[in-house]
């Protein structure tokens, strides 16, 4: 009973933490309210009454007019719809990379943690080979061999960029097995996957999700430089890394058309950090308490 | 400290081959090789075997695999399969040339950055902070290729002010001035790219060394605050700074693949993205290898560094 109120009252701290930096900081309100709106605009785009397909050869590289908010593209087609749908493709590629590698992630992080002698040291010498390697070359090399489009940028992503998880998860690991309810689990003989499914990954939970956050983030720039090095999304799927990449060929005569892509990466990337930022404060409480001083 | 080193350097080596047995495998895995760019429609299957035998590609893998790297050691990094140029003699020219984009850029970056880093640490909350770390956090946020495009539309098209391609004007080669124009552009976008981190950085760990005990005990005995500032936290903010410089080494290769390509500055990032385009294997390759090996020299030098540096360390290697 004291033990609940007192999950509570740590809670409420926690929270009162957060919300004294959204205070703060007028630009964390603003990075989540942007998130939001682009999260259900990317979810109903279909039902919008928006078409980036169809092609107007009277209007093409129009600029902003009351017919078309963002101007035309190459072809005539409403920029607009074309800025949603790509973010739709952007964001979908963000958020799976990030799931297939923070999977790939927790798993090694958390059976080398557990484990320890050598399965540790052989995946911790695995991390150390592919972490020194430039993720841009990397990901370059390895999209050579699959052919190019959205499920192998996701499994490029998020195949290569796991290695920071790895890492973080495995030195949460390590602390959290020495305490007393899974040494506990292991002399009950409670199976290795199961201690781990059960007892290491909720407790190392929260630092996941903080990387997790931040890697959504990360995901969305790889994708955007791919794209635009013409190596991630091709015709006729659209992300805004690929809009830049067409923008690049007609930027004397639009300019809107690598402006407004360019502006959109930005906020969403910047609104993901400083997400990833309020879930820090909330889950360090030490940190912020070092930030109100 | 001399066994700290040798003890790093030591662990380095089998990095630096896992690393080389990695591209030797993925090179292998591609589709065709050096040969088959060789073979011409008329050639008779004994020819291409005896061509085969010539470049040593009838060999077991593991041999094959030590006479590259026996090669990469006397710095032999082979043939391209589309120009059939020597890669080492295209590097040699083209590192150079990146090296004097990107070593003058991190340079400025790295100054200016101290700089503001150290004033946003220090009066952290204040409006200059708010400005320093919210230009640092949007700069995180933002492709390179974007500003370069804004950059290449605002002074190239509109204002007709800066060349957009290349390192020289066509029959200008030995021109200085010709060259600055050129370089300039490129510079400014690698400059804003290369600071955010770097101002973060310095940042946080100002933040880190107000919060000190011995800032509290200097301001007890009523030292003033320039006076903390320039005597002690700078020092300490300084030393692990230092070590920046070492693992920023590998970006004298890479840390422009697409601000180079943007530019079409000749240096390693247009001759790895069409080498990439043109699915030249052994070119990526080589590339793939350099750039890792300078990754783990700079983690190597980036440890020195920081034992030379700092005496904790000594004591404990």
């Amino acid at each position: 009973m004291q033990m609940e109120k007192k999950t509570k009252k740590n809670r409420q701290r926690r929270m009162e933490n957060v919300i004294v930096a959204l205070k703060n900081d007028k630009l964390s309100i603003f990075a989540i309210v942007w998130l939001i709106v682009l999260i259900v605009i990317a979810l109903i785009a279909p039902l919008l009454p928006l078409d980036p397909i169809t092609t107007d050869t009277t209007s093409m590289l129009k600029g902003i007019s009351s017919a078309h908010w963002c101007g035309t593209d190459e072809l005539g087609r409403d920029y607009f719809a074309r800025l949603i749908y790509g973010g739709r493709v952007s964001l979908m590629v963000g958020v799976l990379a990030m799931l297939a590698s923070a999977s790939i992630g927790i798993l090694v992080g958390t059976v080398a943690g557990y484990c320890g002698g050598i399965v540790d040291s052989i995946l911790m010498r695995i991390v150390d080979v592919l972490h020194s390697i430039p993720w841009l070359i990397l990901v370059t090399v390895v999209s050579l061999f699959l052919k190019r489009g959205i499920q192998s940028i996701i499994i490029v992503i998020g195949l290569f960029t796991w290695m920071g998880t790895a890492r973080l998860t495995r030195a949460e690991t390590l602390s959290i097995k020495e305490r007393e309810y899974i040494q506990y689990a292991k002399f009950m003989g409670v199976p290795m996957w199961r201690i781990i499914l059960f007892h290491v990954i909720p407790s190392a939970f929260p630092t996941i999700i903080i990387v997790a956050t931040t890697s959504i983030a990360d995901a969305i720039m790889t994708e955007s430089a791919l794209s635009f090095l013409g190596l991630g999304i091709v015709q006729p799927d659209t992300s805004w890394g690929s809009l830049l990449q067409r923008a690049q060929t007609y930027l004397q005569r639009s300019i809107h058309m690598a402006v407004l892509p360019g502006i959109l990466i930005i906020l969403t990337v910047f609104s993901f950090n400083k997400l990833g930022n309020l879930l820090r404060i909330y889950v360090e409480p030490r940190i912020s308490e070092g930030d109100s001083e | 400290m001399a066994k700290y080193i040798i003890k790093r350097i030591i662990t380095a080596i089998p990095l630096i081959l896992a690393i080389s047995i990695l591209c030797f495998v993925l090179m292998n895995l591609a589709p065709y090789d050096a040969i088959d760019t060789m073979i011409k429609p008329g050639m008779s299957d004994e020819v291409v075997a005896l061509m085969r035998a010539k470049y040593g590609y009838d060999r077991p893998a593991y041999i094959q695999y030590l006479s590259w790297l026996n090669g990469i050691l006397h710095g032999e990094f082979g043939y391209s399969i589309v120009t059939k140029q020597s890669i080492s003699l295209d590097l040699s020219t083209r590192i150079v040339n990146t090296i004097k984009l990107i070593l003058p850029s991190y340079l400025t970056a790295y100054v200016l950055s101290i700089v503001l880093g150290l004033v946003a640490g220090s009066h952290k909350n204040k409006w200059q902070d708010k400005l320093i770390d919210g230009f640092a956090s949007i700069g995180i946020a933002t492709p390179t290729f974007w500003v370069s495009m804004l950059l290449i539309y605002i002074f190239g098209y509109k204002l007709r002010l800066l060349p957009i391609i290349g390192m020289h004007t066509i029959g200008k080669e030995g021109s200085i001035l010709d060259f600055l124009q050129h370089f300039v552009l490129p510079y400014v976008v690698l400059v804003i790219a290369f600071m955010p981190d770097l101002i973060r950085y310095v940042r946080s760990s100002t933040i880190t060394q107000f919060s000190e005990d011995y800032v509290m005990v200097q301001r007890a005995f009523g030292a003033s605050r320039t006076e903390i500032m320039f005597k002690h936290v700078c020092k300490n903010v300084l030393l692990p700074v230092i070590t920046k410089l070492g693992m920023a080494i590998p970006m004298l290769i890479t840390g422009a693949i697409i601000t180079e390509t943007i530019f079409s500055w000749p240096g390693i990032g247009p001759y790895f993205t069409t080498a990439v385009n043109g699915l030249d294997y052994p070119v990526v390759m080589a590339i793939l290898l350099l750039s890792s090996g300078m990754v783990i020299i700079g983690n190597l030098v980036a440890d020195i560094l920081c034992c030379l540096t700092d005496p904790r360390i000594k004591e404990m290697g």
